[in-house]
């Protein structure tokens, strides 16, 4: 893994999500509570929908566009057959570390 | 032989090295303590209750004068320690120097100052120590005003035993709920209710930019600029560990001195204990660590093997009468699920975090008695599997059978109390059942069960059940979605009849099953929370549906659509040039005229946003809401200014109706229209409120429909003046804020309440006029453009946290 300083974890709103572009596409980080992170594919795989947009509950996202419920443990939509690609994410303090392998990102050498 | 061994700090942690040295190793040391206060080892923790005043400093010592003497320990207590000479092995005090074979640094930590003007005016006093909470006696007894910076476990504990001095105490806390490292937020409520009862007022969010004063503290300054009197300030903001004479002496100190297992520093013969150590990214603070260090500490000075672990420690709060416990790690990680009971009726809250068959973490509050039992099972890492499902009830449910609601109903004697509001007992109930009232509506108006506060509903609902067999059948309210068990007008009524001010408070008071509610209830209780309580609460974007949260409406391609505000549908060529400046500027690929009478320009990118909003506002243009569930657009025709039919000034009427009712949020969306005269090109009818001018004045009607369903609207009231439709207008759009079911539209609302009792209510001039001064005391919050204030104050929100894809193209 290399972990990737991307944030601090007050630029999230508390159950909210900002959006990272990567070389794996947007990449949405969720915060679900005060010090809780997930990050996960920004795209819901039914219409295209943006999840940084969803409304964030528990540890859920519901798709803006027609109400996909995604786990963002697992990334599987609730009663679809769907999921998105999660990422690991970690709470260092209060700075946000996205694994940039995972997303994509070459490893410095 | 006896070795010389030095001890810098009495504290709680050194105090325990040196009862475990005295009963193991009774002559294996020559101690000498040094202690920059004027005494020995007391219990620290106890502070809170000698301030509060339920303890004296007598009774929270632990070790006399007269235990050191007989131990041997040589104090030279009121005597600061200046340096260390490693080289020499002796520790300089002010009155001379000690040396030592073996020196333990028990230095604590020192409380943590926020760098501020005013830090150090005399009434500003931080929570260490016994002078500190001899100080804090002191000023008490003069009364007056008190502020505590600092809502964690210290700053309540002073704040409580202020207040309990007969201090008016205000805690000013940064973070958006007390004690966020110990409790969750729907604990953190609680506990601020509980405290607010004592009188002591919670300022959360708040950040301190100032302490005023001349000669002492007199006032303390928010950020927000709000200006707090205060007597006396404490500080209670955080602890960091007191190093400095390791640090002086050339240790090895990250943030504290770091120490091994064995509380060796990175001198062989230095050891460290307490707060003011360090061990393996670890800082500690708590007691119970402190007490495993100091065993370990003790043995590996006599010689045996041990080593310090990091374990889980339990929280508890010394408020007297708030009962709150967390343990473990409840800060949620992916992975981890929750199981969550609420008892409203008795405060209690209740939270376990699962990992895969563990429990890892929990947090109570209201009843802690199981608190132990959970904090077994978290250290011992037990598998819970088994017992998942009753759990969260504690050891006296496990290995029984699986509870059956109704057999516990039917099971209650006839003199249990079903009703706590009205103090209805089971016999009651179920007479007037066998008596004939067979359903909830007939049992309430019988008996007064459920008819308070309602949440016995369930239990009456079951012993219908119970009493009448299969001729019962559940009514089929449904709750709002399965987060709760009441339905959208149950919640209304109790967040009006319980005062609840907050999310979390209805979630709490109302039974909600889960953390934080889901996307369908979560917009409906923020709608009702601020139409209820405009004052007292804030709206949540974050639990409003993007378009009200972005303030625009988002296409299925994830772009927006941006329509600004023309007032009454009248624009101007400056306006109409702004809006095809902007159109070109941000590439808009389609604009539209509107049903509405508006602009529309879809397909602005979502990071766009701010910016063309931005150049709107320069040309006066402001947010037309085309996205709320609140006032839409006011349809005009041209009236009397052009139309040689027009009877009245319609489009001036509809411009003053939307500046009235422009910003105000609503169950639903509102869309009104004014005609000139009855040829009706405003197309009126089909509103939601629709005005038909005439020549004797205007006719107010209510409750059309031209989407899935086509209504035309039914008359209200016909007034004479231009002011009385307003009135009346307004009036009418605040009973639906305060009634209907969120997501119902006027007519669906009055289909459900009848358009006789809605006008009963109009036509009652003092219900007319309080209904238009409640409306604009909320507008006074909610009339203005979140555009302009989202462009200015909000922009970066809109943008990518991060672009990592710049750098990988490197």
């Amino acid at each position: 893994m290399s972990w990737i300083d991307i944030g601090h974890i007050d630029d999230i709103p508390l159950r909210g999500a900002r959006v990272v572009k990567t070389p794996v596409g947007c990449v949405a980080l969720f915060r679900t509570a005060e010090a809780e992170i997930f990050a996960a594919s920004n795209t819901c795989p039914h219409k295209g929908g943006p999840l940084t947009d969803g409304i964030v509950h528990g540890q859920s996202v519901t798709c803006p566009l027609h109400n996909w419920v995604f786990d963002l443990n697992t990334g599987q939509a609730q009663g679809e057959d769907g999921r998105i690609a999660t990422y690991p994410v970690r709470l260092e303090g209060a700075r946000i570390l996205l694994d940039g392998e995972a997303v994509g990102k070459r490893s410095a050498a | 032989m006896t070795q010389k061994l030095v001890i810098i700090g009495a504290g709680m942690a050194s105090g325990r090295v040196i009862e475990t040295l005295v009963e193991t190793a009774p002559d294996a040391f020559d101690i000498t303590l040094f202690n920059a206060e004027p005494r020995g080892n007391y219990n620290r923790i106890m502070l809170s209750p000698v301030l509060s005043g339920e303890k004296t400093y007598e009774e929270i010592v632990t070790h006399d004068d007269g235990w050191y003497a007989q131990h041997g320990v040589t104090c030279r207590f009121g005597e600061h320690v200046v340096g260390i000479d490693r080289t020499r092995k002796v520790v300089i005090g002010q009155n001379g120097e000690a040396p030592y074979d073996r020196l333990i640094i028990g230095t604590g930590s020192a409380p943590f100052i926020i760098p501020i003007p005013g830090k150090d005016l005399p009434g500003v006093i931080t929570y260490r120590d016994l002078d500190d909470t001899n100080a804090m006696i002191d000023a008490a007894q003069k009364g007056g005003k008190a502020v505590v910076i600092g809502g964690g476990l210290l700053g309540l504990e002073a704040a409580a035993g202020l207040a309990e001095r007969g201090m008016e105490v205000t805690v000013v806390h940064l973070m958006g709920h007390l004690m966020e490292r110990q409790l969750d937020e729907a604990a953190g409520y609680l506990l601020r209710r509980d405290l607010e009862k004592r009188g002591i007022t919670i300022k959360t969010q708040a950040s301190t930019k100032a302490i005023l004063g001349e000669d002492k503290a007199e006032a303390v300054l928010l950020e927000d600029g709000e200006t707090l009197g205060a007597d006396l300030v404490v500080m209670a903001v955080g602890i960091r560990p007191e190093t400095r004479l390791a640090t002086d002496a050339g240790l090895t100190v990250a943030r504290g001195i770091e120490v091994t297992a064995q509380m060796q520093t990175s001198d062989p013969d230095i050891y460290a204990v307490g707060e003011c150590v360090e061990f393996d990214g670890h800082l500690f603070g708590l007691v119970a660590p402190l007490y495993d260090q100091a065993k370990v500490l003790a043995h590996t000075l006599t010689g045996e093997t041990d080593a310090f672990v990091v374990r889980d420690i339990a929280t508890k709060l010394k408020v007297t009468g708030c009962d709150l416990f967390s343990a473990g790690d409840f800060t949620e990680a992916p992975g981890r699920e929750d199981i969550v009971f609420r008892d409203p009726a008795r405060g209690v809250y209740k939270r376990l975090v699962i990992e895969g068959d563990r429990l890892v973490g929990a947090v109570m509050y209201g009843d802690t008695a199981d608190g132990n039992w959970f904090f077994g099972l978290i250290k011992d890492g037990t598998e819970i599997d088994e017992m998942r499902d009753t759990l969260i009830f504690g050891p006296a449910y496990q290995g029984g059978d699986q509870a059956d609601p109704l057999s516990a109903v039917a099971a209650l004697p006839r003199d249990a109390e079903i009703c706590g509001c009205n103090g209805i007992c089971k016999g009651t109930i179920v007479d007037a059942i066998e008596g004939g009232a067979t359903d909830l509506g007939a049992v309430k108006a019988q008996t007064k069960a459920s008819a308070s506060c309602g949440t016995c509903t369930g239990l009456v609902e079951q012993l219908l059940q119970v009493t009448l067999g299969d001729g019962f059948e559940l009514p089929t309210a449904q709750p709002i979605c399965g987060c709760c068990d009441l339905t959208h007008e149950d919640v209304r009524r109790l967040i009006k009849s319980q005062e609840l001010k907050s999310q979390e408070a209805v979630w709490q008071e109302l039974g909600w099953k889960t953390r934080n509610g889901c996307h369908v209830c979560r917009p409906a209780v923020n709608f009702y929370l601020l139409a209820d309580w405009p004052l007292e609460y804030q709206d949540d974007p974050q639990s409003r549906f993007v378009n009200e949260r972005k303030h625009a409406n988002i296409q299925k391609d994830g772009t927006f659509s941006v329509v600004p505000r023309m007032w009454g549908g009248i624009t101007n060529p400056d306006e109409l040039r702004a809006i095809a400046d902007a159109a070109d500027k941000y590439n808009v690929p389609t604009v539209k005229v509107t049903g509405g009478q508006r602009i529309d320009l879809l397909g602005v990118k979502g990071e766009d946003l701010p910016f063309i909003w931005a150049d709107l506002n320069k040309a006066g243009l402001v947010s037309g809401h085309a996205y709320s569930k609140g006032l839409r657009t006011v349809k005009t025709c041209v009236g009397t200014d052009h139309c040689r039919f027009g009877t009245q000034d319609s489009t001036r009427l509809g411009i003053k109706l939307e500046q009235a009712l422009w910003g105000s949020w609503t169950p639903h969306k509102v869309k009104l229209a004014v005609s000139g005269c009855p040829r009706n090109c405003a197309e009126a009818t089909c509103k939601d409120v629709g005005i038909i001018c005439v020549d004797s004045g205007y006719q107010v009607s209510v409750g059309g429909a031209a989407g899935m369903d086509v209504k035309e609207t039914e008359r209200l009231i016909d007034v004479p003046t231009e002011a009385e439709a307003i009135e009346v207008t307004v009036a009418f759009v605040q009973l639906y804020r305060e009634n209907a079911k969120y997501l119902d539209r006027p007519y669906k609302w009055l289909g459900k309440v009848g358009l006789d009792w809605m006008k009963e209510r109009i036509m009652d001039a003092n219900e007319r006029a309080r209904l238009i001064e409640a409306f604009e005391l909320s507008q006074s919050i909610y009339r203005k453009d979140p555009w302009a204030e989202h462009a200015q104050e909000r922009a970066a929100s809109y943008a990518p946290l991060a672009d990592l894809t710049l750098e990988a193209a490197e």
